[in-house]
């Protein structure tokens, strides 16, 4: 399971981070090896043992720096999504973030500091079944929902380096 | 984009036994595997595939960035020529420090951008550098841009998928 808010909302790591961490943060946030024995693999290209590389690993997600290491899908092959945007006044906005983040089919919902100010992904298992969700939320809201698609990704989320 | 018929039963029981994360034991696929009455190779085979299909977009250790110090997260969105926005969009993509980018249409007169790239710093200062980047990168072929910055996040769960329904 990904990070909730509640969790996003813990402290920020003070102390530095080793070279072995950073390794383990940076080297294999792709290509993790599809391995019998994938921590062995790691262990050999950098020079230390399969059990430190997963002691480490444990630590780094017990610190609540790694999320999990592991397999990220790409949510649009499985049904359809879209990045959804509102202009809500300031006075209302709680309310409606609230009605949003009701919605199961909402797995992300932000404030932005924007006249467009809450955005929210949302994921269903057609097209039309997003559409019915974007459709209720402005009905139930009084406010218009932008429904901005994907329409070509030029870069899709294959980490980037920590320093 | 529609889920595909490449993506069957077994397939989908994987990844949902794996998308919280593979278990940290010396041999996770194993262990994947014998939860699901699997062959430990068919569990890789399978992640293999399916990555190549572009289902699995990677498989990896998953950082939290905000705990780890980047607690500014920009949405550069910039209004670029629809006839460009192909090649400059993959110019954009190819920034390091950019982690998402994506063209989306426009919905005018509120919303006019058609760019749109994700930025994350340590504070906004590094972010608003980025943006400077990505804006000195487009030049002249931007016709406008905003950055808008995350201030709440209300929700964040990870896909949700359950294992026995089928899509």
């Amino acid at each position: 399971m990904a990070a909730t808010a509640r969790q996003i909302g813990n402290g920020v790591e003070k102390r530095a981070l080793s070279p072995l961490e950073l390794a383990l943060l940076n080297d294999f946030q792709r290509d993790f090896p599809l391995d019998p024995q994938p921590f062995a693999r790691i262990a050999e290209a950098l020079g230390v043992g399969e059990d430190e590389v997963l002691a480490v690993y444990r630590d780094l997600m017990e610190r609540g720096l790694v999320k999990r290491v592991g397999p990220v899908v790409r949510p649009h092959r499985l049904g359809w999504s879209t990045l959804a945007a509102m202009s809500v006044p300031p006075e209302r906005l709680a309310e409606v973030a609230d009605l949003v983040t009701g919605y199961d089919e909402v797995n992300h919902n932000y404030e932005r500091e924007h006249a467009v100010n809450l955005w929210f992904v949302v994921t269903a298992a057609s097209r039309q079944d997003v559409m019915e969700v974007l459709a209720d939320i402005a009905c139930r809201s009084g406010f218009e929902v932008l429904d901005l698609p994907l329409e070509r990704p030029y870069r899709v989320d294959l980490g980037f380096p920590i320093s | 984009m529609t889920a595909n018929a490449h993506f069957d039963a077994i397939d989908r029981r994987i990844v949902a036994a794996t998308q919280g994360g593979l278990p940290l034991c010396r041999r996770p696929y194993a262990a994947v595997a014998e939860g699901l009455g699997l062959a430990p190779d068919e569990v890789m085979e399978r992640l293999r595939r399916l990555q190549s299909l572009g289902v699995v977009r990677r498989i990896g250790a998953v950082p939290n960035h905000y705990a780890l110090g980047y607690r500014a997260n920009g949405m550069s969105v910039w209004d670029v020529e629809d006839g460009r926005v192909g090649e400059l969009g993959r110019r954009v993509g190819a920034l390091d420090f950019v982690t998402h980018c994506y063209r989306r249409p426009r919905h005018r007169p509120d919303w006019p951008y058609n760019l749109f790239a994700m930025v994350h710093g340590r504070d906004r200062a590094e972010v608003a550098d980025k943006v400077g980047r990505i804006a000195e990168l487009l030049g002249a072929a931007s016709r406008g841009h905003d950055v808008l910055y995350s201030t709440k996040i209300l929700k964040k769960t990870g896909l949700r998928l359950r294992g026995e329904k089928e899509g």
